[in-house]
């Protein structure tokens, strides 16, 4: 081998080693995190955790139980605004949607899904906040639910677009009209994926922090009233970690945990189910 | 000629003229919902609007009052009323780019791995690693970067730092612990999975008969990527590491966590900065007066009306080459 050869492929094999230590480098940051997360959370978390609601601060021991609940009524509030507007549009964009207006509202929802969700709590506060003149766990929601939308309309056609169209056509054969077709045949064919799409979408905005700074504020004591400010484990978490005492950093750890696993779950559960039905998509 | 009963059909056949409207899809109930569907996807636009015109409404106040010198004024006293955003636009800069600095060769390399150099066993444990980074919460990264990171990087990384490039301006100084560096590592590792889940999908999308050509002429595994994949994937690429920049640019809360929050601009890695979002999220709800509120109102202008050019840029850079398809909103 020539050296002009031999040195093309020493340069291959550096430049393959360097690509496969950097991919796990990238790799080893989600250990790290997990790992860290687990030895420093699990240790906090006892049946206290999960059925107290906080201390005085400066005490010790406490719970998160009226983050968690909090947690489950914002995002299940922003799941009802958020998610029927959400595939609604997908719906759109999977059925009706080769022409402009598609093109223009698949782009628009891409880009507001990189929109910093900051600037959506500020929305929020403008339109619920202000006028009410409290914060409040509405507030939250629908700060949450204009998050959820974009997500979910692409989600949703990438889910519906996956129904063959001989179905379609099958039913539209058969005398089916159009708007029973959409709905009975490939709505319904699509509907595991649209689900997963919803939960993976419903997860994702679980663990958002900053929309609800200014909206639903968050609260020290137990409350399920929906028009009053409300804890999440977010928010929770955000004061702990950057409060000044030992014990909410032992707290900040094990709520980090519950969020993770929460949201963890979800997703996973939301995947496993898409590719048990379709197999791996893509 | 009476029509024969047959099951399922109600009776009172359809005239042909209904008939016929039904197949061209015509019919009123498809018109209906044809609109409704319609009217839900118009809230994609309408909200883009809607967001635009609250945060310019509120920022009404602070546009007429400082004008175009908001940009470039270095201020920000709520006592004296005089605002400026300069160092938090300077620091949600430096810390995006060094955040790209240090995430575009991890989440390229991870992308090259996963399409060029992986065994098929291990593309998919290594994309769910990859997509699992992408679902971890901003706060969660953020007490990380807290209790783990900058601990680590004062016991481990800054003293080297230090020695080595100690004399250059940007390694200069004490480090605070919250800091521009922590920041932007942070920041890094946030916007690696987005980064890489959309080159992957470029790369996917290069011919295998590139590969193929350079092969055949005689070029190694990695002359074929380089010479081959990557230019021809380069402004899904280009636009992969603009979306990441994007997402960089408005993150908050994790920053908001280490970068420690101080209205200053200085060109140290070791020292505290601010960000736009940070200063939204830790002044909002505090801001006192009128024009203080409309201030940070003004802030958030500048950061949406940013990442909504940044991503359109993204998006049509990726587009471009997957032409249409929903390209990486997997990972999104």
């Amino acid at each position: 081998m020539s050296t002009r050869a031999l040195r093309r492929h020493i340069t291959s094999r550096i430049m393959t080693g360097l690509v496969i230590v950097l991919s796990f480098t990238a790799v080893l940051a989600l250990f790290l995190i997990l790992g860290n997360l687990i030895i420093k959370g699990a240790s906090s978390l006892d049946w206290a955790f999960f059925t107290k609601s906080p201390v005085p601060a400066g005490q010790s021991g406490g719970g998160v139980a009226n983050a968690i609940v909090g947690t489950g009524i914002v995002v299940g509030l922003a799941a009802i605004i958020g998610v029927p507007l959400g595939v609604g549009a997908g719906m759109y964009l999977a059925e009706y949607g080769s022409g402009r207006l598609g093109w223009l509202v698949r782009f628009i929802a891409d880009v507001l899904n990189g929109t910093p969700s900051i600037v959506i709590g500020i929305v929020g506060w403008t339109f619920i906040v202000r006028p009410t003149s409290r914060f409040s766990a509405v507030a939250g929601a629908v700060a949450l639910a204009i998050l959820m939308i974009p997500m979910l309309a692409r989600t949703t056609e990438e889910m519906v677009r996956l129904v063959p169209h001989s179905l379609r056509e099958a039913a539209l054969a058969l005398g089916y009209p159009r708007w029973r077709t959409s709905l009975k045949i490939v709505a319904r064919t699509a509907l595991g994926g649209i689900v997963t799409g919803s939960l993976v979408g419903i997860a994702r905005v679980a663990g958002e922090t900053a929309p609800l700074l200014f909206t639903a504020l968050g609260n020290l004591n137990f409350s399920v009233h929906i028009t009053q400010p409300i804890q999440t484990l977010s928010l929770q978490i955000y004061v702990y970690a950057t409060g000044p005492f030992e014990e909410w950093h032992r707290l900040a750890w094990a709520s980090a945990l519950v969020l993770m696993g929460l949201v963890l779950i979800i997703s996973l559960v939301a995947r496993w189910v898409t590719r048990q039905r379709y197999g791996r998509i893509r | 000629m009476s029509s024969f009963p047959i099951e399922g059909v109600p009776p009172g056949r359809p005239s042909a003229e209904t008939r016929w409207r039904s197949l061209v899809g015509n019919d009123r109930s498809d018109r209906v919902y044809r609109n409704v569907l319609t009217g839900l996807a118009l809230a994609l636009p309408a909200l883009i609007l809607i967001i635009l015109g609250v945060l310019f409404m509120g920022a009404l106040p602070a546009l007429k009052r400082f004008g175009p010198s908001f940009i470039w004024t270095s201020t920000w006293d709520p006592v004296a009323e005089v605002y400026g955003a300069a160092p938090m636009i300077f620091g949600t800069l430096a810390s995006s780019f060094l955040a790209l600095l240090i995430a575009v060769p991890l989440a390229l390399s991870v992308a090259i791995f996963l399409t060029e150099f992986s065994p098929r066993w291990l593309r998919q444990p290594v994309g769910f690693v990859i997509e699992l980074l992408a679902a971890i919460p901003s706060v969660v990264y953020g007490t990380w970067g807290i209790f783990v990171l900058i601990p680590f990087l004062r016991a481990h990384v800054v003293p080297p730092l230090k020695a080595v490039l100690g004399w250059t301006p940007f390694f200069h100084g004490v480090f605070y612990g919250n800091s521009l560096l922590a920041g932007g590592i942070i920041l890094a590792i946030m916007i690696v999975p987005y980064i890489a889940a959309v080159s992957r999908e470029v790369l996917l999308a290069v011919p295998g008969s590139q590969r193929e050509a350079a092969l055949a002429m005689g070029a190694t595994r990695w002359e074929a990527v380089r010479s081959a994949v990557l230019p021809y994937g380069r402004a899904g690429l280009i636009g992969a590491v603009i979306l990441g920049l994007g997402r960089a640019l408005g993150e908050t809360m994790a920053v908001t966590m280490v970068i420690g929050n101080r209205h200053d601009i200085g060109v140290s890695v070791f020292q505290p900065a601010y960000t736009m979002a940070a200063a939204i999220a830790n002044e909002f709800s505090e801001a006192t007066t009128h024009l203080y509120l409309s201030a940070l109102f003004e802030v958030g202008l500048i950061l949406f009306v940013l990442t909504v050019v940044v991503n359109a840029i993204a998006r049509i850079l990726i587009w471009r080459v997957a032409r249409g398809q929903a390209v990486g909103s997997q990972a999104l």
